[in-house]
């Protein structure tokens, strides 16, 4: 089999784009179209739709596309939906971390003090699940645009975000304090999809594995996906 | 509401011809009822108090309910018993997702038949029912839910990984699943087994990779009848979500839908639980999914 098999895949536009894209070379199918044109979203010949990377779950989730890619912590955040997770593709790794100003940990003296700390975030159900393992009331804060901003002006006093280079996170002043998962991009497939194009389904994934160098398909990090073995304590 | 009509009569003529009797439970449940049956599968997302404070929840499926019928109004009938039912049943949501809180239910359980012989049954009802739809291109996924614990227990695997393992394998990662394996160091053999075992789906020869683990699959696949056996995608991989399944276990898929159908398994445990030990199988497919696949096969549609 070549190219994608007949399978439409759902490409995530933004940072996880061009290693998609690369990867997908690879495999033989043609991205010249979907390189040269930024606007169109549908490549039907090439069997790619392109969307947010938020929203690749939600269209496997409902066949609109059979396998998609999409990072790890769009998963984490929402962990319901039905898809198969069955490859991680290692490329766009990024930390979920708990930030703050740097100096005092105003997180910790805001618990300490008030008993409940607010945590402005993107991503609610990640923070608040990982705030609840950890045995600490937090009150969640959900905005769209950049987190940053949040501790700075007093919205809240820490932020949980996805941090690649923490580059962004320096030149607001903000320090890591804890990791919550370490993400990287994922094959994700429909699970109707999973079962009546199963050769297709699993072809792709061999020939991605083969792709992204030798059977053994781990990240570098030993597990993620869970706080547990992680900077949960720091 | 003409054509689902048409749909759930058409599965009622079968249900009638095979000797299933239709049974009415009402909507309301008592909370500890479900509960008994299964604190996970009961899930039960609406719940109300009665003049004397007891907690009512809407059922969320009709196995448990039938279940208690089956030991209250059905103490002394000489098995099998044959059920079947046309009812909702109600699931909490995620708001904005499209999925409905009340849900069209059609289904049967066969009480009080062992496997292989009451699974095959069931799974000759189920294939007729949906023939006598009209779905042309259906197919249906037939796993054991007692396949990969018996494998994980060939292995090895001490007791506490087992749960964080078959969580992952519910829960679909299969990345997840891989590491959780790897990092058991089990060596290359078990390894490999226990991370390639619930990927395998297809015909027959699935089967030989997964050893004596696969014998009550094996049993049940050798007695498939033709029409049956045609339909059937082996998948050593199936969980599903509910916990009182024993053995076999399916789900049904149509190229026309993105989500299953229905599905259903052995659940030998579950009657004991309200009083009368008996093994059972059943299942119940969504109408208004079948409906939407219907309507997706006569226009042609594929995902």
């Amino acid at each position: 089999m070549s190219g994608l098999n007949g399978l439409t895949l759902a490409v995530p536009r933004g940072a996880l784009m061009g290693d998609t894209l690369a990867l997908l070379d690879r495999l033989g199918v043609d991205t010249a179209e979907v390189r040269s044109n930024e606007r169109r979203l549908l490549f039907r010949e090439a069997g790619i739709v392109t969307m947010r990377p938020s929203d690749v779950a939600t269209y496997v989730e409902a066949g609109a596309a059979e396998v998609g890619i999409t990072g790890k912590d769009v998963l984490a955040e929402q962990p319901e939906r039905a898809v198969y997770e069955l490859l991680d593709l290692r490329f766009g790794p990024c930390v979920m971390v708990v930030a703050t100003t740097a100096g005092d940990d105003r997180l910790a003296e805001a618990l300490r003090r008030l008993g409940v700390m607010r945590v402005a975030t993107k991503y609610p159900r990640i923070a608040a699940r990982h705030f609840e393992r950890t045995g600490r009331q937090a009150e969640i804060v959900e905005v769209k645009g950049s987190v940053e901003l949040a501790p700075l002006t007093g919205l809240a006093e820490g932020i949980v975000d996805l941090t690649a280079t923490g580059s962004t996170l320096r030149e607001n002043g903000l320090v890591v304090r804890e990791e919550i998962l370490a993400s990287t991009a994922r094959l994700i497939a429909n699970p109707v999809a999973h079962k009546l194009k199963a050769a297709a389904v699993d072809d792709l994934v061999a020939r991605m594995r083969a792709a992204l160098g030798g059977g053994d398909a781990r990240g570098p990090e030993a597990r993620d996906g869970d706080a547990r073995a992680r900077g949960a304590a720091r | 509401m003409r054509e689902v009509h048409a749909v759930v009569e058409s599965m009622r003529r079968v249900f009638e011809a095979r000797g299933y009797g239709e049974v009415h439970t009402p909507a309301l449940e008592y909370e500890q009822v479900l509960t008994r049956g299964d604190p996970a599968a009961a899930d039960p997302a609406y719940k109300l108090f009665d003049e004397q404070g007891n907690v009512l929840v809407l059922r969320s499926d009709m196995t448990i309910p039938i279940a208690r019928v089956v030991s209250t109004r059905y103490a002394t009938a000489g098995p099998p018993l044959r059920f079947c039912y046309v009812a909702h049943a109600y699931r909490s949501v995620r708001p904005q997702r499209g999925q409905d809180r009340e849900m069209l239910q059609a289904g049967v359980e066969l009480v009080g038949m062992p496997g292989p012989e009451g699974t095959v049954e069931a799974l000759r009802v189920l294939c007729e029912a949906l023939d006598a739809t009209g779905l042309e291109g259906y197919r249906v996924g037939l796993g054991d839910a007692s396949l990969y614990p018996a494998l994980l227990a060939a292995h090895g695997v001490p007791a506490a990984a087992r749960a964080e393992i078959l969580h992952e394998l519910q829960a679909r990662d299969l990345v997840g699943l891989e590491r959780a394996v790897e990092g058991l160091r089990l060596g290359a053999a078990a390894t490999e087994a226990l991370t390639s075992v619930p990927q395998r789906r297809g015909g027959a020869e699935v089967l030989d990779a997964a050893g004596p683990a696969a014998d009550g699959l094996r049993a049940v696949h050798g007695a498939l009848p033709a029409g049956v056996a045609e339909r059937v995608i082996l998948d050593l991989g199936l969980a599903r979500s509910l916990a009182y399944y024993t053995g076999a276990v399916f789900e049904v898929y149509d190229a026309a839908l993105g989500a299953p159908l229905g599905g259903g398994g052995r659940y030998d445990d579950l009657l004991g639980r309200f009083g009368r030990d008996l093994p059972a199988a059943g299942w119940a497919l969504n109408v208004e999914r079948l409906h939407i696949a219907l309507v997706g096969e006569r226009r042609g549609e594929q995902p």
